[in-house]
């Protein structure tokens, strides 16, 4: 009788399959190829749909005339100003709410029925109560942000092992230390996923409140634009929003490495 | 100085409402230097009674309190080394040592000695800058063990600090722990459900019943404190154990049914 070898062969072997590191490139540069062949042979008109080449062009244009410049120049103070405001302070308050039991009897009824309002909603409110300068745009996208760090600062904080929190009692600490040397470094990972999350509305919060009422901004420029259906000069705008987007997501990304090199 | 636990008595509601007694009228004192093991099957409300006399639970009825210390005015130190360990993840080994020291106020200088003369007394010379992920079970409760005596506290309390390790590394730390000892000589209170390790580690064993949790009995181990795993002590040592396993045996038989 012949003996044969049978050989066990992982079977999981998709699960740690190794990707190439030019596959990600592949599927982004196959679009704006297909893109720029679809508006070369003319396929679909200009005015609808420019092509890549013909929105970087403007986009230089843009910039060497300073237009573009100005435009960013506005919506950053903006975004950065009311980005700060509405973490800073939703991290405050969720850290409150989430260490006393009184604040949060008090204040979480408050946050929970003002949370479900879509904050696009209360633009024309603010614009009536702080006008049309500058402040009821920050102020808006300060309270965009301010919701989603609050909500997750405070589930955070409840997530901070309670063992942690009598280890630091036990060897002395008072509340103020419990908070800053236990109950933040604790929910610092949650308090990160809200402000990725609040990254994103505070984008659209700016773009509404600069087509409503602006000078300047990108929100602005994309509007006016699209009035004069300049579709190329419109996209450069879009292109930017969405390098806006990306960087603003790639710095929180930087800081939380940063930040968390313990995770 | 002694510690004094004094009637304390401890009831909790459960779920039903019902009033549950998980420890009745405890009285015992730790002396100067003793080594006292509180043993007894789980649901024994030994862990509860180590939180109250740590100061991390209020009893329902009385009082534990130290007698005669010698620094007048200030507040007993407590150093509690925890079953779950409960290091700060984010900060690394040396931080998490000079924890209390930090919160003593004392100086930089003094914290950086302290904290490396404790964290070389528990072995862990060469992994100051490690955080908690990057260490085994046994190491990470090593700097537990040196956070809880780089304050040089009154009372020492050990909540079943070895119970997470698997029973060689449980075995090598018991032995460590007993050099420790020797050289600081803490009072201390340390919970175990392991009688080997009570009879091993104890100048006094004191053995808890369940429903409620009451002292059964006290029983003082006259072995030399060191060598008691030698052969010449092997026949004492397993009439301890024996003697503290049937006092125990009933409960825990029934701790198992009720699961």
């Amino acid at each position: 009788m012949g003996e044969t070898k049978k050989y066990i062969k992982n079977r999981v072997a998709f699960l740690d399959l190794k990707v190439p590191g030019y596959a990600p490139v592949i599927g982004i540069a196959g679009l704006l190829l297909l893109w720029e062949i679809v508006c070369r042979l003319g396929w679909v008109a200009p005015l609808y749909l420019p092509a890549p080449t013909a929105i970087l062009a403007a986009g230089w244009e843009m910039l060497t005339k300073g237009e573009l410049l100005q435009n960013l120049g506005a919506s950053l103070y903006r975004i950065v100003l009311g980005y700060l405001l509405g973490a800073s302070v939703g991290i405050i308050v969720g850290l409150l709410l989430g260490f006393s039991r009184w604040a949060d009897a008090i204040g979480s009824p408050i946050l929970y029925s003002l949370y479900p309002i879509p904050k696009i909603a209360l633009l024309p409110l603010i614009v009536l109560w702080l006008g049309i300068g500058e402040l009821p745009k920050v102020t808006i996208i300060a309270l965009g942000v301010f919701f989603p760090v609050v909500i997750n600062t405070f589930s955070g904080v409840k997530n901070v092992d309670s063992v942690l929190i009598k280890a630091a009692v036990s060897f002395g600490s008072n509340h103020f230390n419990v908070i800053r040397k236990v109950i933040l470094p604790g929910a610092l990972p949650v308090i990160f996923a809200g402000l990725k999350l609040a990254a994103g509305t505070s984008l659209l919060l700016l773009v509404a409140a600069e087509m409503i009422a602006a000078q300047h901004g990108i929100g602005s420029m994309i509007l006016h634009y699209g009035n004069l259906m300049i579709t190329t000069k419109l996209m450069v705008g879009i292109l930017v929003l969405s390098m806006l987007g990306l960087l603003l997501n790639r710095g929180l990304q930087w800081l939380e490495n940063k930040l968390l090199p313990w995770k | 100085m002694r510690v004094v636990v004094d009637g304390v008595t401890k009831t909790f509601k459960d779920k039903k409402g019902r009033e549950v007694t998980a420890l009745s009228k405890i009285d015992f004192a730790i002396d100067r230097q003793e080594f006292v093991v509180l043993v007894g099957p789980s649901g024994c409300g030994k862990s509860t009674l180590l939180n109250i006399v740590g100061g991390l639970l209020s009893p329902s009825e009385g009082s534990v309190y130290f007698d005669g210390l010698s620094s007048a005015g200030s507040d007993p130190r407590l150093g509690i080394v925890f079953q779950e360990i409960a290091l700060l993840p984010w900060r690394t080994v040396f931080e998490n040592v000079i924890y209390g020291l930090e919160e003593m106020g004392i100086s930089k200088k003094e914290q950086k000695e302290k904290g490396q003369y404790y964290i070389d007394m528990v072995g862990l010379t060469g992994f100051e800058q490690a955080f908690p992920k990057q260490l085994s079970g046994g190491m990470k409760q090593r700097a537990g063990i040196a956070r809880a005596l780089a304050i040089e506290p009154d009372l020492l309390l050990m909540d079943e600090p070895f119970s997470a390790l698997d029973a060689q590394s449980r075995t090598l730390m018991q032995e460590e722990l007993l050099t420790i000892w020797n050289r600081t000589k803490l009072s201390t209170l340390y919970v175990t459900h392991n009688i080997q390790e009570a009879v091993y580690l104890a100048d006094r064993v004191i053995v808890l019943s369940r429903h409620p949790g009451k002292i059964k009995e006290i029983i003082r181990i006259d072995l030399p404190k060191t060598g008691r795993d030698q052969e010449e002590h092997r026949i004492q040592f397993d009439e301890y154990v024996k003697q503290i396993w049937d006092l125990i045996r009933h409960d825990a038989q029934d701790a198992l049914k009720e699961g």
